[in-house]
């Protein structure tokens, strides 16, 4: 494959400047400060990588919302997985998961105590190890918004081993959304929907947030100009009070979104309410397999004796995490007092530090706040 | 690991359940389960977690790519977006004679 940089019209500099200051024109028009969140791990990725917050003006705050399905992942929920690993069952997820804290252990503490625990990159890796040891139990600790759940729905409709079962820890994006705007403490005006999530589920799937919420969400995908334009157009929208979805990233998502892939999802789970890790209970916060699934559904096919690993934390640092209002949008990770002293990647304290796209870890990696840098 | 990998079809299983697909130099075996619309060898498809999720209009196949190609060709090793886009190719089914590591 040859070079496409002579095709970069998305990272065009030009382009950039001319964006940058028709945004800054209309904060400054705006007269106050306009609180936009997105909620993908890898729009903070992009936003950080490409030092985007450079060319905010001042005035604009881009925040990350609870857009990391490992972050929001609950404690009772990694115990559950370390639990069923300390009964003998090989614990296979994905890699991001593997560091996590629970209560008292992560599944890669219970790891180094000898238990079975495998990272894989897809759900389907994890099938073929069941079917490589029928004499064992596998269990899947599925992780991800509903962009991953397709393919956990997908292998489950398409047969799994006996020996296979599936702990469900996936979330669902639209109450990520919700779950902020509901929080009186915030200010958000306007949200960035995530593109390959929104791939999945078609844009219109946001519409009903944005008539009940009055708050416009525009879908945006990852290159600079994409999340450049992306902005300029939410700040425009929230200027003209009109609280609707425009699709910035009309490539990758249509307004239905993918019909086969959503037909599965649907077959496999249903949205049930959840905690979130330090946010809240969140009504339709998580994506569990439907009754008819009991039988692959390691919550239901095996008795969990959490007390071992449950308890209270001896974590004493966790109590200075501030992971939960990172997440909400009401404080930033710089505002953290452990951020980069304790909690680091390599021995991370928070949930946020642990996966590729929790906004600690994305600072950290990217150089502490991206944002120092001011534009005159 | 909710940024999917675009990568081109080099050819589709008999069942037409899995396709061989090229990213960026390594091979790899999707499965076609949950993509939106039929695909045919030669079209670009998103990769995530080894399932092919979209099929990428051809006349937006350049600017799709273009990302993935700096990325890759650019970032530092302990890059994240770079780390992220490698777990993802790394989720297809390894071709014969790939190590599997997707780091081909």
């Amino acid at each position: 494959m040859g070079s496409l940089f002579d095709e970069l019209k998305f990272r065009d500099p030009e382009r950039a400047r001319a964006l940058s200051e028709a945004l800054r024109r209309e904060v400054e028009a705006a007269g106050r400060t306009i609180s936009l969140m997105h909620v993908c791990g890898s729009h903070e990725q992009a936003i950080a990588r490409f030092g985007l917050r450079a060319a905010f003006p001042r005035g604009l705050d881009v925040i990350m919302g609870p857009g990391c399905p490992v972050c929001v992942t609950d404690t009772p929920e990694v115990d559950e997985a370390v639990a069923l690993a300390a009964q003998g069952a090989r614990l296979c997820t994905y890699g991001d998961m593997l560091r996590l804290p629970g209560t008292v252990k992560s599944l890669a503490d219970v790891q180094s105590d000898g238990a079975d625990v495998e990272v894989v990159y897809s759900v389907t890796q994890a099938v073929e190890i069941a079917r490589a040891r029928p004499g064992e139990q596998v269990v899947f600790f599925a992780s991800g918004f509903e962009t991953t759940a397709v393919a956990t729905a997908a292998v489950l409709l398409a047969g799994v081993p006996e020996n296979f079962s599936v702990l469900s820890s996936h979330k669902y994006v639209p109450a990520a959304m919700d779950v902020v705007s509901e929080m009186k403490e915030t200010n958000i005006e306007g949200f960035i929907a995530a593109g390959h999530a929104a791939t999945i589920t078609g844009w219109g799937i946001f519409e009903p947030f944005a008539a009940r919420t009055r708050t416009p969400v525009v879908v945006a995908g990852f290159e600079p100009l994409d999340v450049l334009a992306a902005v300029l157009e939410l700040v425009r929208l929230v200027r003209a009070r009109r609280p609707e979805v425009m699709n910035c990233y009309p490539r990758c998502v249509s307004r239905e979104g993918n019909g086969p892939a959503l037909e599965k999802l649907w077959k496999v789970f249903d949205v049930v309410a959840g905690n979130w890790r330090g946010i809240a209970r969140v009504p339709r916060g998580n994506l569990e397999l439907r009754p008819e699934w009991d039988h692959v559904n390691a919550r239901r096919r095996f008795r969990i004796d959490t007390t071992a690993v449950g308890g209270a934390s001896r974590n004493l640092l966790a109590e200075h995490c501030i992971c939960g209002s990172i997440m909400s949008g009401l404080a930033r990770p710089s505002d953290c007092p452990i951020f980069g002293k304790e909690c680091r990647p390599d021995s991370p304290v928070g949930a946020c530090m642990v996966s590729s796209e929790g906004s600690c870890k994305i600072w950290h990696v990217y150089g502490g706040p991206p944002d120092l840098k001011e534009v005159a | 690991m909710c940024l999917g990998v675009p990568g081109k079809v080099l050819s589709i299983s008999d069942d037409g359940m899995s396709a061989q697909v090229d990213f960026f130099g390594v091979q790899k075996e999707l499965r076609l389960d949950i993509v939106d619309v039929p695909v045919v060898v030669g079209d670009y498809v998103l990769n995530h977690v080894g399932f092919a999720i979209r099929r990428i209009p051809p006349e937006e196949v350049g600017e799709t790519l273009a990302l993935f190609d700096q990325i890759l060709k650019e970032a530092a090793a302990d890059d994240l977006m770079a780390a992220d886009v490698r777990g993802e190719m790394a989720a297809g089914r390894s071709a014969p004679g790939d190590d599997g590591s997707g780091r081909g």
